[in-house]
């Protein structure tokens, strides 16, 4: 115990005089958090906050289109942007790729009329189903009517601009709808529809309410922060390897290891002190980053990490994933022959372990051929657990069925850890 | 009886034939023993066999009764190994090092500190007993690494080539404190290139070539037999045979 202990402080002391690896294994995923927590922050803030430029040419300017574009305004997501009737495609085409904005609505001439007409026809029709009289209302049969034009900028993604498009064609459905009952009133009763119901129209429309679903009932909606810090957390511990795996290499190559086999003692003793000094380094990289969400954000202007309830759970799983990010390291060392090796295979490994378990790419985005291997990335297993606790409020109960494959895949780079240093002759 | 070798022969993996055949070799208790050979002879081999950093295929190596090769306290505390490759942690200070290495040779905090003052006074080492080793010359660092491997007063001493690329100064401070302690009692075994450094420490030496001992005899004896007068031209007579022999 006293030479694990002396081992321990041994390697403390190595870890704290190597400035390059310190900084790799703090500084970097510190400013990688903000950076990225920040990039979605704004990202989500373009999207749920600031409103869509949208330029309108209304070619028409009557009743229904600017009924239209003021049912565009009333949706919340758009900053209406009146174009002069006389701009030409061309100026527009200047004006997006500028990015004044990114989408324009042209609305034709006559598009009142021709929805007034339109409206006529459906509601006739209608009426007469009913065996109702709509001699009233003038038949205008295949009427034809000028379409509306939507240009959009080619950096819109396909889904973005998807939710545009209906949110466009929710404010065209809204218009004709109101169109038809107004005309249907005003057909059976032969006077215009009184204002309060039109508005009732409106006002009445059915709620949709949005809660994220979470285990323990809270309602709180998940921010960038929940979803970067314990992601980026994952990554810096398994980015350890950058420190750990060379560092067993250098024990492993140098003379120190020479002279170490001649003591009465084993190389496991090294090997038990480096596993139980980078677990420190791990959890203190917990500490720093979750800390840096906790207190740092706020001040950056980015949404304050919100610690789960269950602390408890919260150290169990970052001590298995620290475990874990250790075994890794140690299972790179021990098979790499030189420290540009592990290095080199180190990094890249963890970053295409990242990328498999969710890290770099969410998991809904896979296709489904990567899914086993989205599975034998314990960073996938870790950051499951960890959005069980952070994103639905859940306890270490509810994220135990994520616990073990990663407790499971711990264990087994363990046992491949000692095969290899029975191999090298180090035990 | 300080070292006994009985029937050593030792193979690498994937080898054809053996490094070291049929060694036998008996070694007293205070005596100091050169082991030359040229290149590839199988002097580091054999040191390795001795102090158990390799295991051996067939045979039995024994100090002062123990066998080599459990990494059992006891047998492994008898002896200290100096490699030729600095074995330390260069990050680490010469009293860090020191600490570091006699907590794994199982010495008490007191013991170490002691220890540690002594050995750093005898090197000269004092003045830069906190720096880092990674800022020192070649020579302090050979003085660290002769320091390590005699913090817990060993009762034999493997030496691999302690002096090579050190200054006059330093090669002299490093002689004199091994004659030291010899005359204190511990047993000697060293390898080194410089034969006339050999002549002057050593009382017997242990010529091998190709795995085998060809000759183990104290130095004078040696030279008169073969009416040679440095060791010199005694090791280039005795290869040149065994190579003819051959």
């Amino acid at each position: 115990m006293y030479k694990l202990w002396a081992c321990i402080i041994k390697d403390v002391k190595l870890i704290t005089r190597d400035w390059v690896g310190l900084s790799l294994m703090f500084v970097m995923p510190i400013l990688l958090v903000i950076v990225i927590t920040a990039l979605q922050a704004g990202t989500f803030e373009l999207v749920n906050e600031n409103k869509v430029p949208l330029l309108i040419q209304n070619n028409d300017n009557d009743a229904i289109s600017l009924e239209l574009e003021n049912t565009l305004e009333k949706i919340g997501i758009f900053k209406i942007i009146e174009l002069d009737k006389k701009t030409s495609k061309e100026t527009i085409a200047e004006k997006m790729k500028e990015t004044e904005a990114l989408v324009t609505i042209l609305i034709p001439e006559n598009f009142s009329t021709q929805v007034q007409h339109k409206v006529a026809d459906f509601t006739k029709n209608t009426l007469q189903e009913f065996g109702l009289e709509a001699e009233k209302i003038p038949q205008n049969n295949n009427l034809l009517i000028n379409e509306l034009t939507l240009y959009y900028h080619p950096v819109l993604q396909e889904s973005y601009r998807k939710n545009l498009l209906n949110a466009i064609r929710s404010a065209v459905q809204v218009v004709e709808s109101k169109q038809i009952i107004s005309t249907i009133y005003s057909s059976i009763n032969e006077t215009a529809m009184p204002d309060y119901i039109l508005n009732n129209f409106e006002t009445q429309q059915i709620h949709i309410n949005e809660i994220p679903v979470s285990r323990d009932g809270s309602a709180v909606i998940p921010n960038a922060s929940q979803h970067n810090v314990p992601a980026w957390t994952i990554f810096a511990m398994f980015f350890i390897i950058t420190s750990l795996g060379s560092a067993v290499v250098k024990e492993k190559n140098s003379g120190s290891s020479l002279r170490l086999k001649t003591l009465p003692t084993n190389f496991l003793t090294t090997i038990f002190s480096k596993q139980i000094t980078y677990l420190l380094v791990a959890m203190s990289q917990v500490f720093v980053i979750f800390s840096t969400g906790v207190f740092l954000f706020p001040f950056l202007g980015l949404p304050a990490l919100n610690i789960p309830t269950d602390s408890v759970g919260l150290i169990l799983v970052s001590l298995i994933s620290g475990w874990c990010a250790v075994s890794y390291a140690i299972v790179v060392g021990v098979f790499s022959e030189s420290q540009e090796q592990a290095n080199g295979f180190g990094a890249i490994s963890v970053v295409i372990l990242a990328a498999f378990g969710g890290i770099l790419v969410p998991k809904f985005a896979m296709p489904e051929s990567f899914m086993f291997f989205l599975k034998i990335s314990p960073m996938h297993w870790s950051l499951e657990s960890y959005y069980g606790l952070f994103l639905e409020g859940g306890k270490f109960s509810d994220i135990v069925n994520n616990v073990i494959p990663l407790l499971l895949i711990t264990i087994f780079l363990q046992i491949i850890a000692y095969v290899g240093l029975k191999k090298n002759n180090l035990i | 009886m300080s070292i006994h070798i009985e029937n050593l022969s030792y193979s690498y993996k994937g080898q054809l034939g053996n490094t070291l055949s049929d060694i036998n070799l008996k070694i007293e208790a205070g005596s100091t023993i050169g082991l030359f050979g040229p290149n590839g002879a199988g002097k580091t081999t054999l040191m390795h066999l001795m102090t158990g950093i390799l295991k051996n295929n067939n045979g039995t190596i024994t100090l002062f009764g123990s066998k080599v090769g459990a990494r059992h306290k006891q047998t492994n505390n008898l002896f200290g190994f100096v490699p030729q490759d600095f074995s330390f942690y260069q990050e680490l200070s010469p009293i860090e090092n020191l600490q570091f290495f006699g907590t794994f040779y199982g010495l008490s905090k007191q013991k170490i500190a002691q220890r540690t003052e002594e050995l750093l006074t005898v090197f000269g080492l004092t003045e830069v007993s906190k720096k880092p080793v990674s800022t020192f010359s070649g020579g302090m660092k050979r003085k660290v690494n002769l320091a390590i491997g005699i913090i817990h007063q060993p009762k034999i001493i493997f030496l691999d080539e302690p002096t090579v690329g050190v200054d006059v100064q330093s090669r002299c401070a490093i002689i004199d404190y091994i004659k030291k302690l010899n005359k204190q009692g511990a047993t000697l075994v060293y390898t080194s290139h410089q034969l006339s450094e050999a002549e002057d420490i050593c009382e017997k030496i242990v010529l091998i070539n190709e795995g085998k001992i060809i000759a183990f005899e104290d130095i004078s004896t040696l030279l008169a037999k073969h009416n040679e007068k440095n060791l010199e031209n005694l090791f280039l007579k005795l290869s040149k045979e065994t190579i003819s022999n051959v």
